[in-house]
């Protein structure tokens, strides 16, 4: 089941924290989609305006580090984002956009070669394409896998519940 | 070949006898904590995966800190459903202003020596203070454990932090901590466990450590952890237990690496803006004027950082454009500090003692700064926008650096 998708980017350093990704003093608003307006506004305040649906971002390593918010990842897929895609991904985001059914891919080497604006095309698990170059990537462990063939967390749960087949 | 603290652990609380690094087993929780920032987030996921009983109610700590008291509108429908969540489940072990999750953990008689620990919270990784597996963990991850009293682990590989000697009168465990997360870098740790020994380690107090496994998420770490002692013993009001001989790792154990440093050797340091492993010596940025200087939080709003701070202000004042705002950890430190005359010699030194909580670390009550402003702060992170606008320099130091900065109105080195 090789998903193949293009996607216009939007380019991040390295140690991209989660008070980034949303800061705290937007946490207690009611649902996720109400936080999506100020989505990395201490770096970037006009970046949640500009995200399409379907727009990727790629950053350096260690992406997500710093606070276990979950909003971290839901407001990024709130925004429509397809994927992460970074050198790293720092632990507790790494299991909390798994856990939420946000694609995640790691190959260090592409941060340096792009810019805002280009255009990657991914192949899930096997490579990403951007400017006539070519990166491998890896696939995903079967634990996790199993996860998101649930359709997440969530899912897993319902069906161990006996609430879905 | 031997094997490292947490192999050991996690083999005795899974009963996989050979589980080891890299291996997936899934481990047994002996205690959760949720704050009141996630808590209506875990209820919603907790309802829609359908569960409709708590796996051990006794086991669940819900605690209100990050929003206590109430300073936006949004903040008391978190308290609100915190208390229907209790009340619907059978909740009993809920915490409503004590103090900070962390400190309540263990200071509460929670957690354990061995214990398997999973909260809602990156600075989870605290409780490896006594010898706890304790990690940070999401919302819908914590809705799962509520239902299944499980989760998956990926057993860590470990990076063994050995200290030794006598450290200078002006040095800090914080300060040895930030100096190791600048030599390791912010993800120098990623998904490994900080296995911390030798005879500094040794002799540091309980809260000492706790501010050394606080920080171990800093540099990406799933974990810390300190071997048990008489001092454990003590704080945790047990006895010795003569199964903690085994709470380290051996010898021949497999180290991605080992860091060795030397006590005399190190020296008070800062973090520097915006980021915990940008690390240098106070003495390189002396003179630097600041605005403001906040003592507490989970990793330094104990007893012993609020009396090194008035030993410091004992009989000064603190500079006349400075606000110095002190956040003790939790009630018992803050009656404990109030009896001893602490809170005392702080106030007469111009501070503002606040009520125990989160308080400034996580931006959300009374402190936060605009533009251009500085501060000198204990607290663990100094992100872009921690502790007000995106334009706000975060230096990050131990109490005894902070108070001699609060004091001089500058960044200074402590005596």
């Amino acid at each position: 089941m090789a998903e193949t998708f293009t996607a216009r980017i939007w380019v991040m350093d390295n140690d991209i924290d989660t008070d980034i990704v949303i800061p705290t003093e937007y946490l207690a608003l009611k649902t996720v989609q109400d936080m999506t307006p100020y989505a990395f506004s201490p770096l970037r305040p006009e970046l949640a305006v500009q995200i399409q649906p379907g727009d990727v971002i790629v950053a350096g390593s260690n992406f997500g580090c710093g606070s276990s918010r979950e909003q971290a990842p839901e407001v990024i897929k709130a925004l429509g984002i397809r994927a992460v895609i970074a050198g790293s991904f720092a632990r507790i985001f790494y299991r909390n956009a798994i856990n939420n059914g946000l694609l995640l891919i790691e190959c260090p080497a592409l941060r340096g070669d792009v810019s805002d604006g280009d255009e990657v095309t991914v192949e899930v698990g096997k490579s990403i394409t951007c400017k006539g170059k070519t990166y491998p990537i890896g696939a995903l462990p079967d634990n996790l896998l199993d996860i998101i063939n649930a359709g997440g967390l969530v899912k897993a749960m319902r069906r161990r519940n006996g609430l879905e087949g | 070949m031997g094997a490292t603290y947490i192999e050991k652990l996690l083999r005795r609380n899974t009963g996989e006898k050979t589980a080891k690094a890299g291996d997936i087993v899934t481990a047994k929780v002996d205690w959760v904590m949720i704050h009141d920032i996630f808590i209506p987030f875990v209820k919603d996921k907790f309802e829609e995966m359908g569960f409709t009983q708590i796996w051990d109610p006794d086991k669940v700590v819900l605690i209100y800190d990050h929003l206590v008291p109430a300073s936006q509108l949004d903040d008391p429908r978190h308290h609100k459903i915190g208390n229907q969540f209790a009340a619907q489940y059978g909740l009993t072990h809920v915490h409503r202003s004590d103090g900070i999750c962390h400190q309540l953990m263990t200071e509460a008689g929670y957690v354990k020596p061995g214990d398997v620990v999973f909260g809602t919270d990156s600075h989870t990784t605290t409780y490896g203070c006594v010898g706890a597996f304790s990690s940070g963990i999401g919302y819908t991850e914590m809705a799962a454990i509520l239902g299944t009293g499980e989760l998956w682990v990926k057993v860590p590989e470990t990076i063994k932090i050995v200290i030794d000697g006598e450290l200078p009168e002006n040095v800090a465990s914080k300060d040895v901590i930030l100096r190791i997360i600048g030599d390791l870098t912010a993800a120098g740790a990623s998904y490994c466990a900080l296995e911390f020994s030798g005879s500094t380690v040794e002799a540091m107090s309980v809260a000492s450590r706790m501010t050394m496994a606080n920080m171990a998420i800093e540099a990406g770490a799933k974990c810390a952890l300190f071997t048990p002692d008489e001092k454990t013993a003590e704080y945790c009001n047990i006895p010795v237990s003569p199964q903690w001989a085994d709470f380290k790792g051996d010898e021949d154990a497999a180290y991605l690496k080992t860091l060795h440093y030397q006590a005399e050797e190190l020296v008070p340091v800062l973090a520097c803006p915006s980021q915990v492993d940008k690390i240098r010596p106070v003495s390189e940025l002396e003179g630097l004027t600041i605005d403001q200087v906040f003592l507490g939080s989970c990793t330094n709003g104990r007893l012993e950082d609020l009396h090194r701070a008035a030993q410091v202000v004992r009989g000064k004042k603190v500079a006349p454009f400075v606000k110095f705002i002190v956040t003790p950890a939790s009630r018992k430190i803050y009656l404990e500090a109030l009896a001893d005359g602490t809170l005392a010699t702080l106030a007469d030194a111009g501070a503002i003692i606040t009520h125990p909580g989160c308080g400034l670390c996580c931006g959300r009550t009374g402190g936060i700064l605009t533009d251009g402003e500085r501060v000198v702060a204990t607290n663990n992170r100094n992100f872009l926008g921690r502790m007000g606008t995106s334009k706000v320099e975060i230096y990050l130091a131990s109490p005894a650096t902070a108070a001699a900065c609060a004091i001089a109105g500058k960044i200074t080195i402590p005596n």
